[in-house]
């Protein structure tokens, strides 16, 4: 892909590359042609004539964001969101790239409509969209969408969903394992028991109890998981799993890891951070699937995603409109945004606690997930010489309280309101042309 | 006290309070002339969106005793269906004035969505949230309890001279039926617990909760096992949807048929309970089920007497919500 204008050319100085050594990096035509130790100052001849100098002293430098779970709602529910504003909110959350669920209307289930969200993405320009396509046909789960198709189309699909709803015959799911070898494609499942799960309201537990909602049990979440893990095994091909959210989940994926298995698995933002605790109340924000859990489960997951037996985290960025959430819980939708808060959920549930290190960070936002995605080619790669500048400049002491009115989706269901986060992204690069800076940068780039 | 949501939100203070206020109001109504003027002028809606002729009929009453103006609001709609919002429903609440809504709703949450939502500003009654909180049914079974059995002549309650000001310490009282989908069994699990009453819940083990252990209850897993343990002082059987009971992949018991066989209240298993035990039932019954007409219909049952004591609680409770401090019954 090429940039859709000429970028200029630019210096990042005293950025602390990967959250270590602080560093000089030169971006030429969207290219990185110099990444040196500051301890060795720049040359003026290593300065390209004319370039933008950024003093980014006490930023992180990391690869640009990949999410490999991303709702834009385009087509069909362009109310909530759609690919340009969800593109503007990526880029404020430090992502370059997206891979966009395919539960829309019309689903994205043939080349076709594959083909339209991807033309959008580069039309809009501000990260790159790549279409997931469904597993089944309008997400029925019997039979197989035309994945061939999609795979082969100008959208190169490799990822494929019935996210919003598990694929939960077991013949279906074997069938679609072994279907998408023959493109090294990857069923990304969406783990939900439908019958365990019926009417389910919130996590079922000691909270669900109390409140009288119906419980949508760990078990539903877990037996899936199992299954489709030897399922895995059985016909040799690799499995994702979509947001993990039990501790149970955890044990099984470790196991399944131990064992060989090809299975790489995401956590949400939402369920690093929140329990179930946060439903009491009934405020719909809260209101997500698979649910916010307990602390038992918030604990495994951060384990999880720090020992590697998760994989990645991703964000499900799930916007609706206010008169979605705005209403009794029982009516209300399920999901929630988040491109613009994983960040700094990250940082302050990962990196401030010392399970990760911002390189660590940067391989489970940005390189692990493009490897899934099968988009290595153009994302994830380090911040090195001769690679594209994707780049993301994060604050790691730019503390700030959420407001979700002040978000760039043009939906606001965060359940991050009031909320203090420790840092964020200031300034996300996609092959060297800014598509977001912090007002701190204003009029530095023309 | 603002708003009247849930029973766990009440003190042991408010709940006596609430219960000395129904005393009060159920005295009045012996009077020739039952009405009282102080909630003139006052404006009630009983906004039902889920039909309970019952419990509706019964905050009338409650209300118009008081002189409240009333107007009863249903509003269609479901989870399946739906029709006009909640959101929606209360602003138009809000613009015709209403000083309290009555609310009971399908959706757990709903009448705690409405006090806290900032879409209205008059109090908040919850008339039944789902399988949430039912507030005044546990009152009422409440008020009953203390009613017939502090200051009796027999029985843990006859320590203390006369009902008035107490609380249930005390008594034991067993809750049969399914637990999982009652908001009558969870309003009262939290309020006889602020009472100082012990709670044994009766239920076969798919109709509890899971999460059921943090309760402050004993659970049973059958009526005969229960009697065997425990001397209640009450028995109350909470009602049983027959189709959770029959058929399809979503039943909670083999059969209608077994269920009664293992939980079902009948006379052999009354007499079984001591003497001076009442039998009640949050109604409506399904006899032959839950319980039997010899149940029912004995002199230990104060299921009828449980509707009359629901209008005296009501009125309390309106009464405390409008009229607070100010003003005398």
């Amino acid at each position: 892909m090429s940039p859709s204008h000429t970028a200029q050319s630019f210096v990042i100085e005293n950025a602390a590359l990967l959250g270590e050594a602080e560093s000089s990096i030169v971006v030429e035509n969207g290219q990185i042609t110099l990444v040196r130790g500051s301890e060795t100052p720049l040359t003026d001849a290593e300065i390209p004539d004319g370039a933008v100098r950024i003093d980014a002293s006490g930023l992180v430098a990391l690869p640009g964001l990949v999410d490999l779970h991303t709702h834009l709602r385009e087509p069909g529910r362009e109310d909530a969101e759609t690919i340009e504003s969800g593109s503007r909110s990526a880029a404020r959350g430090g992502f370059t790239a997206v891979l966009a669920m395919a539960n829309t209307t019309p689903t994205a289930d043939t080349a076709g409509v594959v083909e339209q969200v991807w033309s959008r993405g580069k039309e809009v320009g501000l990260v790159d969209v790549y279409p997931v396509g469904a597993v089944t046909v309008g997400l029925g789960g019997t039979q197989l969408s035309e994945m061939g198709a999609m795979a082969m189309s100008k959208a190169r699909v490799r990822v494929f969903s019935d996210d919003g709803k598990c694929v939960h015959d077991p013949v279906v799911m074997r069938r679609a394992l072994e279907y998408v070898k023959t493109f090294d494609g990857v069923v990304a499942q969406h783990a939900q028991d439908p019958r365990l799960t019926e009417g389910a309201q919130m996590h079922e537990g000691v909270v669900s109890a109390d409140l009288g909602l119906a419980g949508w049990p760990a078990v539903a979440e877990e037996s899936i998981i199992a299954r489709d893990v030897l399922l895995a095994k059985h016909v040799g091909s690799r499995v994702h799993i979509c947001h993990v959210s039990t501790a149970g989940s955890v044990k099984i994926l470790r196991w399944a890891k131990a064992e060989g298995i090809d299975v790489t698995a995401e956590v949400m933002p939402h369920h690093l951070l929140l329990t179930d605790e946060s439903v009491r109340g009934y405020d719909p924000r809260f209101k997500v699937n698979p649910p916010l859990r307990t602390q038992e489960d918030v604990d495994a997951v951060r384990e999880g995603l720090a020992d590697g037996t998760i994989d990645i985290v991703a964000t499900d960025h799930a916007p609706h409109p206010d008169e979605d959430k705005d209403c009794e819980w029982g009516s209300a939708a399920m999901g929630m945004i988040g491109l613009e808060t994983a960040l700094g959920i990250v940082q302050k549930t990962m990196v401030d606690t010392g399970r990760l290190s911002w390189a660590e960070v940067a391989n489970r936002m940005s390189a692990l997930p493009s490897r899934i995605g099968r988009i290595e080619a153009d994302h994830g790669r380090a911040v090195a010489e001769g690679e594209p500048a994707n780049i993301t400049l994060v604050d790691p002491d730019a503390a700030y309280t959420v407001d979700p009115a002040a978000t760039s989706s043009r939906s606001n269901n965060s359940p991050f309101g009031g909320v203090e986060l420790p840092g964020r992204a200031v300034a996300t690069f996609l092959r060297g042309t800014p598509t977001y800076l912090d007002s701190r940068f204003e009029g530095m780039f023309a | 006290m603002k708003h009247l949501l849930s029973t766990s939100d009440l003190s042991r203070e408010d709940a006596i309070r609430i219960l000395d206020t129904a005393e009060q109001m159920a005295a009045t109504q012996e009077r020739e002339i039952r009405k009282l003027p102080t909630l003139r002028g006052k404006t009630v809606v009983n906004l039902f969106f889920e039909d309970s002729t019952r419990t509706r009929i019964s905050f009338e009453a409650a209300a118009k005793r008081l002189s409240a103006d009333v107007i009863n609001f249903s509003a269609k709609g479901s989870s399946v269906s739906k029709g006009e919002s909640l959101k929606d429903t209360a602003l138009t609440l809000q613009a015709m004035g209403a000083d309290a809504v009555v609310i009971r709703h399908w959706a757990s949450g709903a009448a705690e969505r409405l006090a806290g939502s900032g879409w209205m500003h008059g109090a908040v009654l919850n008339a039944g949230d789902g399988t949430h909180q039912h507030p005044t049914q546990a009152l009422l079974d409440a008020y009953t309890m203390r009613k017939h059995l502090i200051g009796a002549a027999e029985g843990p309650g006859a320590h203390v001279e006369t009902a008035t000001g107490n609380d249930l310490a005390g008594l034991t009282i067993g809750l049969v039926g399914d637990v999982l989908h009652s908001r009558v069994a969870r309003s009262n699990v939290a309020l006889l617990n602020t009472l100082g009453a012990k709670v044994v819940l009766i239920s076969p083990p798919t109709l509890v909760p899971v999460g059921i252990e943090t309760w402050p209850v004993d659970v049973v897993h059958g009526l005969d096992a229960a009697l065997d343990k425990y001397d209640l002082d009450a028995i109350m059987m909470l009602r049983v949807q027959r189709e959770r009971m029959s058929g399809g992949g979503n039943s909670f018991f083999p059969s209608p048929q077994e269920y009664t066989r293992l939980f079902g209240l009948d006379g052999d298993r009354m007499r079984r309970l001591p003497d001076h035990a009442i039998v009640m039932h949050p109604g409506p019954m399904n006899r032959g089920l839950e319980i039997t007409a010899e149940a029912a219909d004995s002199p230990r049952s104060v299921i009828v007497e449980q509707v009359s004591n629901g209008v005296a609680v009501r009125m309390a409770s309106l009464y405390l919500l409008l009229a607070g401090e100010e003003g005398g019954a």
